[in-house]
């Protein structure tokens, strides 16, 4: 199937069935993934998807429709369902396809080493993955090891003469060990992540799961304080994705976001940059276009300590008299475009991980958090999540400690990060963020 | 209408097991879903999907090797199955002939969504919207949802199963937002199930009035306390502190690999002997109910405690294979996209003899959690973290302020330990769980629950 010519005849049935404008987003995807368990493969797949994505505007009224059947007729139908969705809506006078339309250069979406990875040799690099996360004397178990690829490309038309695609392609693999038995049984996650399997490093994923299941073997509950607190590059992206999410213009302007309104105030210490990158060659969700086919960019959004601006498409942003940032994102082409995140990205500092458990003296080193969606009320800021880790004694990482709750608001967490750690990686959980660990100058942890 | 005729189903079957394999299977699926929403006063996203696609998977010892193809074309199956054969090292195998087809149990539909004119579904998001906003002047913000969706499902094994279901669900959610001054806090409720339009003519717009009430209510919270207190579980969507700290761990395949605090453990006196839990896909018109699972077993009620032991796990196929039993029902994926694995049906407590009343009469000063924000659990360790998104302080026996910010931590075998009553009043909430990538309805339940004693980690200093 040719995707541009399936997405130009989407936008030509829509525009018959009576659409006063309409785009269309296809797509086609192979993936592979490689489940490992006791040293042999568990499971092993290999798939392929491809469908298309309507959006038909009436006027200011918009519908979506979506499908897997890529024929004339198939496309058709799909063209003809959005058209008619697009009755039920509201008025909405900021609907509409966006003004600016066009591409931006991004390199590095696709590895031309991708192709040479048979797989046979990706279920050896699972297996080589699940042997290092089993060898380090301690590791009672390995739960999982996992390899998974993937190559896709997107086309995106439009009925005002846009028509552009990209390919790109994605290796991820992660192991998770366990250290302990019974009660007091701690996990450990290991993850790495590149554009071919080649840059996945299978020793150093499954010493990372296994490093990081061990340094909390017979972890206790301690004693609830006040204190510094560092939060390691995992946990750190965590509550970067979830600030991420409260940047979007759509959150903001339905009141769903502690940010509505702050722009330009301060909301974090200086030493905190943020930007949202759609272009960044390592970033996994850098792509050309945005889902409504305008061009990426690189949008500051934290810097000098004030909130520079927000995340828009063109519908937030024709309602708030702003440019998109091209910030339209789409989970597949089975969602219409909305708001979100690219690749969140915070600039790394100076201080390595020693050097800020050092800066920390008497603390908390966070290696886990469980329930941070459930524990941030997303309007006021106030979270409370469980959490496990190590205590910090005397600038020097001490015993293992589980079962505490850190609480605050994600504003003043902003505002006392005292340090940025030089460490920055990908973190593939939950969005797309590269983080380095953070150091806050005080958090309330609750435990006995 | 058939998705895929039996013969091509036993060729595909022949092609998958090519170079072996001890068992494959076909799995055929057309999707139709149907969803709009309303938001700040405005009907929006109206949007419909339509898939057919199959996934072909071939088992081996412990070893699956699986494909899945968008769309039902004869030379895209063979192909797929083909393509999955290559994966496997040995001597052909042949399958068995297919036996008739089974349905298991049904689940009437008397008004099938998509037959219900599209703009009756708008018009019920206006009432919900409104009845949200006149529930007080301090409503905010109204966030109300309609979704619907039909699957059509067959499934073909190599040992002559043949199977097919057709499921309807539909449900309805709302979200509340209410500010008093500085002060913003939400609430939400949600009515579903496995059944049709009829499900929300009964006053479907209540979802929103209570939700609203919950928003309203905790505008008036007090920061949550702090420590071991004693708990009291609210009924409906309370049981997903059951589904998460005890339900993902009875599932075989964390018992089997031993990341479960379950394994060892069938048998036990895990709880009080007035303690019993069930999973019941068969539950008539239950979120999480179908006729048969992804596998083409049908539905049933598993007991997994009675009278306060531990008497089953939950099984699919592969993992009743191992263990030497039958499979219960409960090898569920997502769509033709993934391959089945022990997920919950709908997972809840057996009444009991208490009322709720009783139960909060009971505590001098404990926690009344009525809703959770969501939640998480280790299941190698039963360790849990939930946060309770509509909670109350209980003083001398009786509900007072509501409190924000609480969370409950614990663990899931001294959790069931230290449950100290069962109220009446069993009630099923809808709830979308996530595994291994893998989103599934299910349903969560159960009545009151009294909990002795559970770490409350509160925004109180």
């Amino acid at each position: 199937v040719n995707l541009e010519d399936a997405a130009r005849r989407a936008v030509e049935a829509a525009q018959a069935a009576g659409a006063s404008d309409s785009d269309a987003w296809a797509e086609e995807s192979t993936s592979r993934r490689v489940r490992v368990y006791a040293g042999e493969v568990e499971s092993l797949s290999d798939a392929g998807g491809r469908g298309v994505g309507v959006r038909a505007f009436a006027g200011s009224r918009s519908g979506y429709a979506y499908g897997t059947d890529l024929s004339d007729e198939g496309v058709a139908e799909i063209a003809r369902a959005a058209r008619e969705a697009a009755e039920l809506a509201d008025e909405d006078e900021h609907e509409g396809l966006p003004g600016e339309l066009g591409t931006s250069e991004v390199n590095g979406l696709t590895s031309p080493g991708f192709a040479d990875w048979s797989t046979e040799r990706v279920v050896e690099l699972a297996l080589a993955v699940d042997r290092a996360a089993r060898a380090p004397e301690g590791v009672t178990q390995v739960e999982n090891s996992v390899y998974s690829d993937a190559r896709g490309s997107v086309a995106l038309a439009n009925s005002r003469g846009f028509a552009a695609s990209y390919t790109a392609t994605q290796a991820w693999a992660y192991a998770s060990a366990f250290a302990g038995e019974g009660a007091d049984l701690m996990t450990g996650t290991g993850v790495g992540m590149g554009r071919d399997p080649g840059a996945l490093d299978p020793d150093a994923i499954g010493g990372e799961a296994a490093d990081r299941a061990l340094a909390l073997a017979g972890a206790r509950q301690p004693e609830s304080r006040r204190c510094p607190v560092v939060l390691d590059a995992f946990v750190a992206a965590s509550f970067i994705g979830f600030i991420g999410s409260m940047l979007s213009a759509d959150a903001v302007q339905r009141g769903r976001s502690l940010f509505a309104g702050r722009e330009g105030e301060e909301v974090a210490h200086p030493v905190l940059r943020l930007a949202d990158d759609g272009t960044d060659a390592d970033g996994p969700a850098s792509a050309p276009f945005d889902g409504e086919g305008s061009p990426t960019g690189r949008t500051g959004l934290i810097e000098d300590g004030r909130l520079l601006g927000f995340l828009y498409d063109s519908r937030t942003a024709r309602r708030a008299g702003r440019a998109t940032t091209g910030n339209a994102s789409r989970g597949s082409y089975r969602t219409p475009p909305s708001v979100g995140t690219s690749n969140l990205i915070v600039d790394p500092g100076d201080l390595d991980l020693a050097g800020l458990v050092a800066q920390a003296g008497n603390g908390l080193y966070v290696t886990d958090v469980a329930g941070l969606h459930s524990g941030v009320n997303p309007v006021s800021g106030t979270f409370s999540v469980g959490a496990s880790g190590r205590l910090i004694a005397g600038g020097e990482l001490a015993s293992p400690v589980r079962e505490i709750t850190i609480a605050n608001d994600l504003v003043s967490m902003l505002k006392s990060v005292r340090f940025v750690g030089s460490e920055a990686r990908w973190v593939p959980f939950g969005g797309s963020v590269k983080a380095p660990p953070l150091l806050v100058a005080e958090m309330a942890v609750s435990g006995s | 209408v058939t998705l895929v005729e039996p013969e091509l189903a036993a060729s595909v079957l022949e092609r998958a097991l090519a170079h072996g394999g001890d068992m494959a299977e076909l799995y055929a699926e057309a999707r139709r879903g149907f969803g709009v929403s309303l938001d700040d006063g405005r009907v929006e996203r109206p949007q419909s999907g339509r898939e057919t696609g199959a996934c072909v998977r071939v088992v081996q010892g412990d070893s699956t090797y699986y494909g899945h193809v968008d769309g039902l074309a004869e030379e895209d199956l063979l192909r797929v199955a083909g393509s999955v054969s290559e994966g496997v090292r040995g001597e052909a195998t042949r399958p068995v002939a297919l036996s008739a087809v089974t349905r298991g149990t049904r689940h009437a539909v008397a008004t099938p969504p998509e037959d219900v004119e599209a703009a009756r579904k708008a018009d019920l998001l206006r009432a919900c919207d409104e009845r949200a906003r006149a529930a007080g002047a301090e409503v905010a913000q109204a966030r109300i949802g309609y979704a619907e969706s039909q699957r059509q499902v067959e499934v073909f094994g190599s040992d002559g199963r043949s199977a097919a279901d057709e499921r309807t669900r539909i449900r309805v959610s709302a979200q509340v937002v209410a500010r008093r001054n500085g002060r913003v806090e939400t609430g939400s409720d949600t009515r579903g199930g496995h059944a049709g339009w009829e499900l929300l003519e009964d006053d479907p717009e209540h979802v929103a009035a209570e939700a609203a009430r919950r928003a309203l209510t905790m505008l008036d919270a007090v920061d949550a306390p702090t420590g071991r207190l004693p708990v009291v579980v609210g009924n409906g969507f309370g049981g997903v502190l059951l589904h998460e700290a005890v339900g993902h761990g009875l599932e075989a395949d964390a018992v089997q690999k031993d990341a479960s605090v379950y394994a060892g453990r069938l048998g036990e006196q895990l709880a009080p002997a007035f303690v019993t839990a069930y999973d019941d896909g068969s539950r008539a018109n239950a979120w999480g109910s179908d006729g048969i699972d992804d596998e083409g077993t049908p539905t049933r009620r598993t007991t997994v405690i009675e009278d306060g032991r531990l008497t089953s796990y939950l099984y699919d196929l592969l993992r009743a294979r191992k263990d030497g039993v039958e499979s219960t029902g409960n090898g569920r994926r997502e769509s033709f996209r993934h391959v089945p694995v022990p997920r919950m049906t709908n997972t809840f407590f057996a009444p009991g003899d208490a009322t709720p009343n009783e139960l909060i009469g009971s505590v001098q000063r404990g926690l009344y959690a009525v809703s959770f924000g969501g939640g998480q659990v280790e299941p190698a360790t039963g360790n849990f973290v939930f946060g309770v998104s509509e909670g109350y302080l209980i003083e001398d026996g009786r509900v007072t302020a509501p409190v924000r910010g609480a969370t409950l931590v614990g663990n899931g075998l001294e959790a069931l330990r230290a449950i100290d009553g069962i109220a009446g009043d069993l009630d099923i909430a809808t709830g979308y769980c996530g595994k291994g990538g893998q989103t599934v309805p299910a349903g969560v339940g159960q009545p009151h629950v009294l909990i002795r004693e559970l770490t409350v980690g509160g925004t109180a200093a």
